[in-house]
């Protein structure tokens, strides 16, 4: 069985995030790395083939995204990911969720055909577009029950159970693979490569993969092809600078209730 | 006039303030049409309310054999419905509240419709020619983005707090719609659920007043809690707060808990991490008590108090409950 994990590479949040003119992410001009957040999707893939001893899975780490994105396929690797595939093509640039979920299921399908793929592990989030939006997206377009958000992650044959926080409970969801699954960071810590996870990825099978080989076209996916248009961009403005009291002998809290009370939140 | 289908946000029947916000907000792109999946008997119930609020139809839609499965259903619905829709009119948007569970409808229902998608809107206004611009809110708050969707049914989800509700009279025709739901839909299922007990304040994203802890709190929620209550507040926590075991995960404030955005924010012992202004930069009024001048979450703050919460929140607590007699 293959597992494709799909890691997403994103600008650095602690970094100055900006736009390109053409209101697009800046993914080139600001240090990106692999989403924190898809980290913890490379764990859970990786802990599913560990608890599965003896049987023969392997562990595909899948990105779409510019040449730079191919860090995040690596990072994958270097934490135990078998294998890399990172699709780039300059016509992708720009795509929204739409053209990017379209490029994904496109390659797991292809791997699927290649090798076989019950389990596409996603993140909760990206952290930069953070809509939450593409595993759900994969699992339409690749016809397949989607399984989101899970804190615990339990498997037993084809069986798939998973713990998950929702709205006002606490649900445990049920579905027989294949399926998509995204993981929280609740999941538990993702692990660090090691230095020999770090020489081993160096010979580990990575393949580079343009729409074409795919059998997409550049008029399917990209900015010119988004059903949404973003118009303007704007900073924020900074926020001006607050009062700042320091409390000696209770004057703090004296302070406090007087602004409270002058915003008319009292 | 076009139409406008809103999916209301209710927990059994107790319809939640997002939907009136939706219903609000639907008022200014076309005529709203309300879809309630729930079971019918609270559909009188239902449409009372979304009546108020301008819906001139209550669709609903029977949830007694698709509620166990997730998402898949839900869209397949709302497809039949809006194709529907279409078939006798114009259908300008579809709008459902920004929650995990209507953001992932929402995705399937784009490739459905072939239609654009937009999440997670602050705002949406009628543009120039009467279609949907929302705002969005990027980037860990810092900025904004305006847009719209080019292509099909614009299909948005918007946060709460997005617009004040205003009270319209609909004629809130209730009708029922079946729906045909595949089996291929119904492939992940909820095997148990454990409801949360309530905590009888405010829901976190939907509070006026959001009072938060953090690592400074050093496990102790008390005076989190007692100045929360004294204001009348929702009570939210950091991730290092949530990591450590003194409060649910439900309570997390951030880029992967939940995202307020309240008159008032108050953050105690909280040192404002890029991951947690994210979910609360866009509160109106910001205020934090922190011990250590230096801390990130003062570059945020209309007004803060350096020193010690386990001091001043008690004393606070008690001069407002002082105050108000
Ligand atoms: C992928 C990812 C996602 C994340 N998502 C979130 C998220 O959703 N939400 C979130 O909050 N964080 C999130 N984080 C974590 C975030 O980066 C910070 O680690 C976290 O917000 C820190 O919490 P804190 O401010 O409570 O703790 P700290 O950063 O340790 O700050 C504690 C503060 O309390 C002050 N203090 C200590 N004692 C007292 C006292 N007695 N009185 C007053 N002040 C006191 C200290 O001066 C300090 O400023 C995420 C991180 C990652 C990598
Ligand atoms: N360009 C991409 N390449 C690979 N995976 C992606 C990409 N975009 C999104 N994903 C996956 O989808 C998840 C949710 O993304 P989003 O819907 O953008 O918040 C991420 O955590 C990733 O696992």
């Amino acid at each position: 069985m293959n597992i494709v994990v799909c890691v997403k590479y994103v600008p650095d949040a602690t970094a100055d995030r900006r736009f390109e003119d053409d209101f697009t992410v800046d993914r080139v001009g600001v240090d990106g790395l692999l989403s924190e957040l898809d980290e913890y999707a490379v764990e859970q893939a990786l802990q599913f083939r560990e608890k599965r001893e003896g049987e023969d899975i392997t562990v595909t780490a899948l990105t779409v995204g510019p040449e730079k994105a191919v860090d995040a396929v690596r990072k994958a690797l270097q934490m135990g990911a078998d294998a890399g595939v990172h699709v780039v093509d300059d016509a992708i640039a720009g795509s929204d969720y739409l053209g990017t979920s379209l490029v994904l299921a496109k390659a797991v399908e292809k791997i699927r055909a290649e090798s076989g793929a019950d389990l596409v592990v996603c993140g909760m989030a990206s952290t930069d577009a953070a809509g939450s939006v593409v595993p759900a997206m994969l699992a339409e377009r690749l016809g397949m029950p989607q399984v989101t958000l899970a804190s615990v992650v339990e498997s037993q044959g084809d069986q798939v159970r998973i713990k998950r926080d929702n709205e006002g409970s606490t649900e445990v969801i049920g579905a027989r693979l294949p399926i998509v699954l995204s993981v929280t960071d609740q999941s538990g810590e993702a692990r660090y490569p090691s230095f020999k996870g770090i020489m081993a990825a160096k010979k580990k099978p990575l393949a580079t993969w343009s729409l074409t080989d795919l059998g997409l076209d550049a008029e399917q996916v990209g900015l010119s092809v988004a059903y949404t248009q973003v118009e303007q961009t704007t900073a924020r403005p900074p926020r001006t600078a607050g009062e700042i009291v320091t409390d000696e002998d209770g004057s703090g809290a004296g302070a406090l209730v007087e602004f409270l009370a002058s915003k008319k939140f009292i | 006039m076009s139409d406008v289908l809103v999916v209301i946000d209710h927990a059994d029947g107790e319809v939640k303030k997002p939907t009136y916000e939706l219903l609000t907000i639907a008022r200014r792109l076309g005529e709203p049409s309300a879809v309630f999946f729930g079971s019918p008997d609270k559909a009188d119930a239902v449409a009372e309310k979304a009546k108020a609020y301008g819906a001139a139809k209550v669709y609903v839609v029977d949830d007694a054999q698709i509620k166990g499965f997730l998402v898949a259903p839900k869209a397949e619905a709302l497809q039949q419905l809006a194709e529907k829709v279409r078939s006798s009119g114009v259908l300008a948007a579809i709008l459902l509240p920004s929650t995990f569970e209507y953001k992932e409808v929402a995705g399937r229902l784009a490739i459905k419709l072939d239609s654009g998608l937009i999440t997670d809107a602050v705002d949406v206004q009628a543009g120039s020619d009467g279609g949907a611009v929302t705002t969005q809110s990027v980037f860990a708050g810092s900025y904004t983005a305006q847009a719209r969707v080019t292509h099909g049914t614009p299909i948005i989800t918007v946060k709460p707090n997005s617009a004040a509700p205003e009270q319209a009279e609909g004629a809130a025709t209730v009708e029922a719609f079946a729906a045909t739901v595949s089996d291929a839909a119904k492939g992940a299922q909820v095997v148990a659920t454990q409801p949360r007990q309530s905590t009888g304040r405010p829901e976190l994203t939907e509070a006026a007043i959001v009072v938060s802890g953090g690592r400074g709190t050093g496990g102790n929620f008390d005076p989190i809690e007692g100045f929360a209550d004294s204001l009348g507040a929702a009570v939210g926590a950091s991730r290092a707060a949530v990591d450590s075991g003194w409060m649910p995960h439900a309570f997390q404030v951030g880029q992967t808990g939940k995202t307020v955005s309240p008159q008032l924010y108050v953050a105690n012992g909280i040192s404002g991490a890029i991951q947690h202004r994210a979910g609360m930069q866009t509160s109106k009024t910001i205020v934090a008590v922190n011990k250590d001048p230096e801390a990130p979450i003062f570059e945020l703050v209309d007004f803060g108090v350096v020193g010690d919460l386990h001091t001043v929140l008690p004393a606070a607590t008690e001069q407002i409950t002082a105050r108000k007699g």
